[in-house]
């Protein structure tokens, strides 16, 4: 099985080409099986994989063929096997399982199925190059793979201009952040001389004492990178508008996976950034800042999709913070559970879109709990989890990294305290989602309820939703192991109390309606304060006036092309010069004798103020 | 004759109007007729700018100047006369601005 | 005394006779202008003391040339239309510009011309000394005239021979 890992994202990958070449020619449930089949086989690989792991923990390290070799530096199409990639890839082709077979019903009236499908399966064996590479230009390779498929797959229904734009805005921004990545990649191979991860991190360490100048510069580089993937603060403005593609596709790409990648990054080179304690705590407060941010802007949004988007963004927040203070293993943890319980809400709200005509507006929603059992408790359990209510995945890995960042010297308890406010706006945001949508008065009547190929991927997301919190993710020998130390009883009583509290006041406002908060939010004040973070804390409205409209305007400046202009100036003069002078020639006696005549009277007044004998 | 001869810059002011009113007429006229005929005044008044300074001097100069003067009117008569009827034949008019395009 | 009366009035006489000649709208009438015009020159010539040159003015210019312009006239048939033509064509609007430009370079010239003075030679210059100097010196400006005489000859015979051609002719007749 070690030798043959290489066909895990291989399959898809032949999946997606075929899908290309010939998908327009076959049958629609041809398209379905390739695509489904394709990824339930790495699925099935992978757990096979995983089993073996399990007994006998070996890593493995498989070189297939040098990709290139310039003046020494030779990085291969090698792939790296241990407990960590395990998780990823067990997420990815587990989940990426779960939603292509959700999609096959929920895209099946696309005419545009095939591509669907092979865009899907191309981001599978992309996102499964990043997590497996060896090799940090491999998981470059990955990572633009997977960014390119991100862009292709919102900008699917791209017969609308608004989903071009947002595909172009992912696209764009996250390039931001790729390239401070690349640059940091730069870096590190002239400091270092390999890009290999094992060998650069062992390098690492002897060549640089803990809090060097380089390595730190290096991770805020590196840093920049994942911030732009994973939509952290300050380039977080893509996902929200990334809710323009399919939501199977929100599913995979942004929520359970590509977003991830910055965390997979984070932790993959992780010796690094212990290298580099003010990059860690770079991280950490981005981490919680745009926890905190987009916990309140999810609070006032009515789309379905950019709640779940903004919920995301917070969670990677709480991954962020986890690897800022050295919880790896709780922000890998945490990276899991929220790829099943958030791949599990956005499954369910693309069950509830496709079921009622592709509605959006969750105040148009309503009284859905009888009408979509298996969605109703899909979000019960989604929000559950997401909530960190006891017993539910969540709870596990967000109590992990609530109680770490407590640990975390100097400003650990404020991180704890504000990631405990996030927590609570957690709970509020995603109970008010699942009071608007499911209780009360239906308003919009759906026209079917799921069927099997939707309700089997829920059901089984809401079981790993329930008992992901058990597993044991086997990365013990990846991360250094904490200190085992546990913080006073009465701070996890109250890390576990928080989110029963927000639970509580959800129901109170949104189920009973006992807790009156229409005259706060009626007040100018409160207003003010839900615009704002209805827009998301204006930073897309910032950036635009900031970055966009500048660029456009210079972009408009230089379509006149001002160089041009220049050179065209003496084009200009040379035919004002042409028009005057063919002018003069224009066949017209009369202004020719008069021009002479003129020349003459010149030519007259010259010789006669000429000198007495020059004549 | 006890300097009462003709002034020669009399003479030469005679020339000059002489010139500038077939000028005038040159420049004012738009039948080809009237432009030979102005050009003709003209030459005429150089002419006369010839041969008056030729006899300021007492010398036969102005007066062969004065033939070539004659020659080349006569030519430029003879051909010019040629091609108003051609142009007359080509446009059916003599109107120089009509013929203002540089082919047939 | 005579001399300098006789060479005002026929001074008087070319300007006039020039003027009109420019202004006529008929173009026999403004013909016959020129001729008056140019036999007023042949008097100033043979006052100056150039009998040979008056001679030749009033036989070539006057006869030969003015006698080809009629000609041409006769052939373009222009009559009363061509009149009323050449009258809305001379508006003062036409001649203003000219006018100034002319008369900016007849200021410039009398300018220049009121820096000489004396009068002109009461010798005559006979033919004979003209006919020496011609064939003498200015043998090389005879042979260029007598060019420039075959180049009009030929010229002339070129351009009218078409006008004269038979379908032409036939075209004109059938009009």
């Amino acid at each position: 099985m070690s030798e043959t890992i290489w066909l895990i994202p291989l399959i898809p990958l032949l999946s997606s080409v075929t899908l290309m070449l010939v998908g327009t020619r076959l049958k629609a449930s041809q398209v379905g099986a390739l695509g489904v089949g394709s990824v339930g086989i790495s699925a099935l690989l992978t757990l096979l994989l995983a089993t073996e792991f399990m007994q006998n923990q070996q890593v493995i390290q498989l070189s297939l063929w040098t990709w290139m070799e310039v003046a020494g530096f030779a990085p291969g199409i090698s792939f790296y096997f241990d407990g960590l990639t395990l998780v990823m890839m067990s997420v990815i082709t587990g989940v990426g399982f779960l939603i292509h077979l959700f999609s096959t019903e929920f895209m099946e009236k696309d005419p545009s199925y095939a591509r669907y499908f092979a865009y899907l399966n191309m981001f599978v064996a992309a996102m499964l190059v990043l997590v497996m590479a060896d090799n940090l230009l491999l998981l470059y390779l990955g990572w633009e793979g997977v960014g390119v498929c991100s862009y292709l797959l919102v900008g699917f229904w791209y017969q609308h201009n608004a989903n071009g734009y947002a595909a172009r805005k992912a696209f764009i921004v996250t390039r931001i952040g790729d390239t401070a990545m690349a640059m940091g990649l730069l870096l590190l191979f002239t400091e270092l001389g390999t890009l290999d991860i094992q060998t650069m991190v062992g390098e690492a360490d002897q060549t640089w004492q803990v809090g060097a100048t380089v390595p730190t510069i290096a991770c805020l580089l590196l840093v920049c990178g994942a911030v732009g993937k994973s939509a952290q603060l300050p380039l977080h403005t893509w996902l929200p508008d990334a809710m323009a593609g399919p939501t199977p596709v929100s599913a995979l790409i942004h929520a359970a996976t590509m977003v991830t990648a910055g965390v997979y990054l984070i932790a993959r080179t992780h010796e690094l950034f212990l290298l580099a304690p003010i990059a860690m705590t770079v991280v950490a407060v981005i981490g919680i800042t745009t926890s905190l941010m987009a916990a309140f802007t999810a609070l006032m949004q009515t789309d379905i999709k950019r709640i779940l988007a903004y919920s995301t963004i917070s969670q990677i927040g709480y991954m962020f913070l986890a690897l800022g203070v050295g919880a790896w293993s709780a922000g890998i943890f945490h990276l899991m559970t929220h790829a099943f319980f958030k791949a599990l809400l956005f499954l369910g709200s693309g069950a509830i879109i496709h079921c009622l005509h592709h509605e959006h507006n969750i105040f148009k929603m309503g009284g859905l709990r009888t009408r979509m059992p298996v969605t109703f408790w899909s979000f019960m359990i989604g929000s559950s989890a997401l909530a960190a209510l006891p017993m539910t995945s969540g709870f596990f890995s967000k109590d992990q990294i609530l109680l770490q960042a407590y640990q975390f010297p100097e400003i650990g308890p404020g991180l704890w305290v504000a990631g405990l406010l996030g927590a609570l706006l957690t709970a509020i945001y995603s109970f008010r989602l699942v009071f608007v949508v499911f209780f009360g008065s239906v308003n919009t009547e759906p026209d079917k309820d799921t069927g099997w190929r939707m309700a089997v991927p829920l059901s089984i997301l809401c079981l790993l939703a329930m008992v992901g919190g058990w597993f044991m993710i086997p990365v013990s020998e990846v991360f250094p192991a904490s200190d085992g130390s546990h913080p006073a009883h009465w701070v996890e009583y109250v890390s576990i109390s928080v989110p029963i509290v927000g639970v509580l006041v959800a129901y109170l406002i949104f189920y009973t309606g006992q807790l009156k908060v229409d005259r706060l939010a009626n007040s100018s004040f409160g207003k003010s304060l839900g615009k704002l973070w209805l827009s998301g804390w204006g930073i897309d409205l910032l950036y635009d006036r900031l970055f966009v409209k500048p660029y456009y305007g210079l972009a408009n400046k230089l379509k006149s092309e001002p160089v041009d202009a220049l050179y065209g100036l003496i084009v200009t003069i040379n035919q004002t010069l042409n028009q005057w002078l063919s002018s003069a020639q224009s066949g017209r006696m009369r202004w020719y004798i008069a021009s002479m005549v003129a020349g003459l009277i010149l030519v007259i007044m010259l010789a006669a103020n000429l000198p007495e004998g020059a004549l | 004759m006890d300097g009462l001869n003709i002034p020669l810059n009399h003479i030469l002011l005679v020339s000059s109007l002489l010139f500038a009113i077939g000028m005038l007429g040159l420049m004012i006229r738009r039948n080809i007729i009237f432009i030979l005929m102005s050009l003709e005044v003209m030459l005429n008044a150089a002419a006369l700018a010839f041969v008056a300074a030729g006899a300021h001097w007492g010398q036969p100069d102005g007066q062969v100047v004065f033939m070539l003067i004659l020659t080349v009117a006569a030519a430029e008569v003879a051909v010019g006369l040629g091609l108003v009827l051609q142009v007359q034949k080509r446009f059916k008019t003599l109107d120089m601005d009509d013929a203002n395009r540089m082919q047939g | 005394m005579l001399e300098i009366v006789f060479f005002y009035i026929a001074a008087t006489v070319a300007l006039m006779a020039t003027v009109m000649a420019m202004t006529r709208p008929n173009a026999i009438h403004a013909l016959i202008y020129l001729i008056v015009s140019l036999l007023a020159v042949a008097v100033i010539f043979f006052l100056i003391g150039a009998p040979f040159a008056a001679a030749l003015e009033i036989v070539i210019y006057a006869g030969a040339i003015m006698v080809l312009f009629v000609f041409v006239i006769m052939m373009l048939n222009l009559g009363e239309k061509g009149n009323k033509q050449e009258r809305q064509w001379l508006q003062p609007s036409i001649w203003a510009g000219p006018a100034i430009l002319s008369a900016i370079l007849l200021i410039e010239l009398i300018l220049v011309i009121s820096q000489t003075n004396g009068p002109v030679s009461v010798a005559a210059v006979s033919a004979k000394q003209v006919g020496l100097s011609l064939f003498g010196p200015y043998v090389l400006a005879v042979e260029i005239a007598s060019m420039l005489l075959l180049a009009g000859l030929v010229g002339s015979f070129h351009l009218g021979r078409r006008y004269l051609d038979r379908d032409n002719l036939e075209k004109q007749g059938g009009q």
